[in-house]
């Protein structure tokens, strides 16, 4: 791959891919660049970087361009490059690593909308214990302006009652709210 | 046979079919599934990709809490089944994550239990030969394609069912309702996931793939069982969409349950005219 002038002044930082190997208990070494992750990968077409050249760059401690790709957010989890691997690299794992260290240092990125709908997400388990897609979803228009999409859609499963209108009720909310805080902290 | 029951946030909202069919299947079978008591969501992927350990103290806590029952837990969503697994799989491996996870969910977790997915559940424990006596109204002509997606099979070292690339629980349960069931290659290809609420455009690409294959081999319809698989395909695909089933919604149908026209009114997809075509409504 190419890299630009400013990529390669960073290259010889191995504190960035010390920090995601240790996270991610993964052994990004291994990998031989064979491609079979990026192949197999549903969302490949729409990434900034493809899989394999993630797991490189995290090698060269590109952390900058690395905590700002689309391609971490786009990353649909499917388990494939993790099943496909010829070398037990963990690609996933490394995803997961790489996304929650972007949120955790308030990295802002090329993709905006999915760290929204997963914070929205949790923020609904966090206040209800169970998701209550109803709310979840306004919540995540309003959050991303996106107030006509797909408003068909929702009146559609409204009325065909499966949406529910009230949130559920989880006995047990306060140890799940408390479990949220626990976690707030370090990785 | 008795399992403690994991439905998950979408069965009790978008996927109430599939509950509905699950549960009334489950009784025919003489399979007991005991709700846990006060469950919560485990995180789903939104959890895995933005915080390690509040992911696995989600799934820890439901995990704990059947532990108490004393049972192996039955799954229908794929996204919770691997979850519930991942965290007893990590928990097991690593001495630990096996402390931090008790003192985050304040409960004891021994990971003594396993989990298993429904589909796993009527395909191996209950078997072939129990579904076939029980079939009262087969199948018979209708052209179905069963798609796995990811968290069924993947990653295999994790979910221990059926093989990653090729699995055919579903294949040998839809031939023993009497189906027509088709080769092809949209199996264990993703749909996109929550992609579909954030980038409409991957989801419906991803989407309309999976549908042109089943059409390509000439589906009638998809079996599934996944409720993000099943509500993607049904609200992803635009005109002359596929109808989209839960395995357990045909188990029922074929065993002859009235109650099946009730859930097939929930679908976005009719299969009613579908379904009506070959006589079996
Ligand atoms: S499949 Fe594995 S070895 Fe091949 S490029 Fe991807 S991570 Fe590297
Ligand atoms: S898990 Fe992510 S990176 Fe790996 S193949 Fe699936 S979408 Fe691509
Ligand atoms: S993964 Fe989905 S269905 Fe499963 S518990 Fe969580 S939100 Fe719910
Ligand atoms: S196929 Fe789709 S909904 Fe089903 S498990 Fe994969 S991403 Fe999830």
């Amino acid at each position: 791959m190419q890299f630009t002038s400013e990529q390669a002044q960073e290259i010889g930082n191995p504190a960035f891919a010390k920090r995601v190997k240790e996270i991610s208990g993964t052994t990004l070494d291994r990998c031989y660049q064979c491609l079979t992750c990026s192949l197999g990968c549903p969302v490949n077409f729409a990434m900034d970087y493809l899989p394999n050249q993630i797991i490189r760059m995290v090698q060269l401690g590109l952390k900058e361009q690395v905590l700002k790709s689309s391609t971490i957010w786009l990353c649909a989890t499917c388990e494939s490059c993790v099943t496909r691997c010829p070398n037990e690299v963990d690609v996933l794992r490394v995803m997961d690593t790489l996304r929650e260290m972007a949120l955790r240092e308030g990295v802002k990125g090329k993709e905006t909308v999915i760290p929204i709908f997963h914070e929205t997400f949790l923020g609904s388990i966090r206040q209800w214990g169970r998701q209550h897609e109803l709310s979840m979803l306004l919540l995540l228009k309003l959050k991303t302006r996106d107030i006509f999409g797909d408003l068909g859609l929702g009146v559609k499963m409204l009325l065909k009652g499966n949406l529910k209108l009230l949130p559920p009720r989880v006995k047990g909310s306060k140890d799940v709210k408390a479990i949220f805080e626990k976690t707030k902290g370090e990785i | 046979m008795k399992y403690a029951y994991y439905p998950g946030c979408s069965l009790e909202s978008t996927a109430r079919a599939y509950d509905l069919s699950v549960r009334a299947v489950c009784r025919d079978l003489a399979v007991e599934l005991e709700e846990i008591e006060d469950w919560n969501c485990c995180g789903a992927s939104s959890g895995h990709c933005t915080n390690y350990r509040l992911s696995h103290a989600l799934a820890g806590r439901n995990l704990a809490l059947a532990e108490r029952e004393g049972l192996d837990i039955a799954v229908a969503c794929p996204a919770c089944f691997l979850r519930l697994k991942s965290t007893r799989h990590e928990v097991r491996a690593d001495a630990r994550l096996k402390k931090e996870l008790a003192e985050l969910i304040d409960l004891p977790y021994e990971a003594k239990y396993d989990t298993k997915h429904l589909l796993d559940i009527i395909c191996r424990e209950v078997g072939m030969e129990e579904v076939g006596k029980r079939v009262e109204k087969p199948l018979t002509g209708l052209k179905l394609v069963p798609y796995y997606g990811c968290f069924l099979v993947r990653p295999p070292k994790v979910t221990q069912f059926d093989d990653p690339e090729n699995p055919q629980s579903m294949d040998i349960l839809m031939d023993a309702l009497g189906a027509e069931v088709l080769d092809w290659s949209g199996k264990v290809d993703c749909c996109g996931g929550s992609i579909s609420i954030t980038k409409r455009d991957i989801g419906a690409k991803l989407v309309s793939e999976i549908a042109d294959a089943a059409r390509g081999v000439g589906a009638e319809a998809i079996v599934t069982a996944c409720p993000l698989c099943q509500s993607n395909l049904e609200s992803r695909q635009g005109s002359q969409a596929l109808p989209t089933f839960y395995f357990s919604e045909l188990i029922g149908l074929s065993f002859g349950m009235k109650e099946a026209n009730t859930w097939f009114r929930r679908h976005l997809v009719s299969p009613v005219a579908l379904l009506a075509s070959h006589g079996l409504l």
